[in-house]
């Protein structure tokens, strides 16, 4: 268990299982997000209440949810770096945070839109909109406190801290819709029902999920490793590995 | 498929501009942010390699003056 630990925190470790995965996570991805996306856009059937507009859902719900879990994720992480010092979740934070930055915004923009001939507005300051606004800033306060900091340990830590601190964030968003009144929709996957639409609208957003969950990991994987390549660059693997790149 | 022609489809049901714009986005994002990961990591690659042959540039230059230093001086013309 501990040298399981202890390899998973080896950068030289992960950048050869992250090579390995990379391919599959990508190809699996593409493949699942655009079966998705196509049986949502063409073949479910139309929404008897908001016609053809509901077909948002399909990027909608797979970029809010990752949006929210990407930021659990970092929290995770951010545990991880304050009590073991584990060098390799703080590069997961670093590496990770711009993209859930753009899916919070995509989560928002495709809300918005969707609200527009749905509610009749572009945006309302409700619990569950403003909540996700936060959400947004907290990301881009993880990516400029760390761009602010040239010591790595010190930023290491600062980052951990903000991402801790902005996770009370996260039930906020979940349970917006049940505390507040609010225009938005309860929630359309929970754990224990059984999902209140037909399968031909739920199995095309659970496969948009799925495929948008594989190519955040792919995302993961290709920018923590720049990001250990360049920390790294020291060490003798990194040079041999990218000398023998060249030939 | 839901709909009875291609035309139906783009229009959707007068709704075919908010739905379009959002996959449009969805995509030009998704798209450039993958794309900018990947020349990222090129890139980084890119300024090891150049790190590592400045450095070897370097050391070769130091340890031709070293010999120079601790042998015996040889004259060599550089016309």
């Amino acid at each position: 268990m501990w040298q399981f630990f202890h390899k998973l925190g080896s950068p030289k470790w992960f950048f050869g299982i992250a090579t390995r995965l990379m391919p599959w996570l990508l190809a699996g991805g593409i493949l699942l997000l655009m079966a998705g996306i196509v049986w949502g856009l063409a073949f479910a059937p139309r929404d008897y209440l908001q016609g053809n507009s509901y077909r948002i859902i399909f990027i909608h719900v797979p970029t809010a949810f990752l949006a929210q879990s990407v930021y659990i994720m970092m929290a995770v992480a951010a545990v991880v770096t304050l009590v073991w010092r584990m060098k390799l979740a703080d590069v997961f934070i670093k590496a990770v945070a711009p993209v859930g930055l753009v899916l919070t915004f995509l989560a928002l923009f495709t809300g918005a839109v969707w609200g527009r001939p749905t509610w009749g507005t572009w945006w309302i300051w409700d619990a569950r909109l403003t909540s996700m606004l936060i959400l947004l800033f907290l990301y881009g306060g993880v990516i400029a406190l760390d761009r602010a900091i040239n010591d790595e340990k010190s930023a290491a830590r600062a980052v951990a801290i903000l991402v801790l601190v902005g996770v009370v964030n996260i039930p906020i968003i979940k349970y917006s819709v049940e505390w507040w009144n609010t225009l938005h929709q309860p929630a359309t996957f929970k754990l224990t029902d059984k999902p209140s639409m037909p399968a031909d609208m739920w199995v095309p957003l659970l496969l948009s999920v799925l495929g948008l969950y594989l190519l955040f990991g792919w995302l993961a994987c290709l920018r923590m490793q720049t990001e250990i390549l360049l920390r790294e660059q020291r060490t003798r693997w990194v040079k041999e590995y990218v000398m023998a790149g060249r030939g | 498929m839901a709909f009875d022609s291609f035309s139906a489809f783009l229009v959707m049901g007068g709704h075919g501009p908010y739905v379009w714009a959002c996959y449009g986005v969805f995509f030009i994002l998704m798209v450039a942010m993958m794309v900018w990961s990947v020349i990222r990591r090129k890139a980084a690659i890119e300024s090891c390699r150049r790190g590592y042959e400045l450095q070897a540039g370097r050391s070769e230059q130091q340890a031709v003056r070293g010999s120079a230093a601790s042998f015996t001086r040889v004259n060599v013309s550089h016309d």
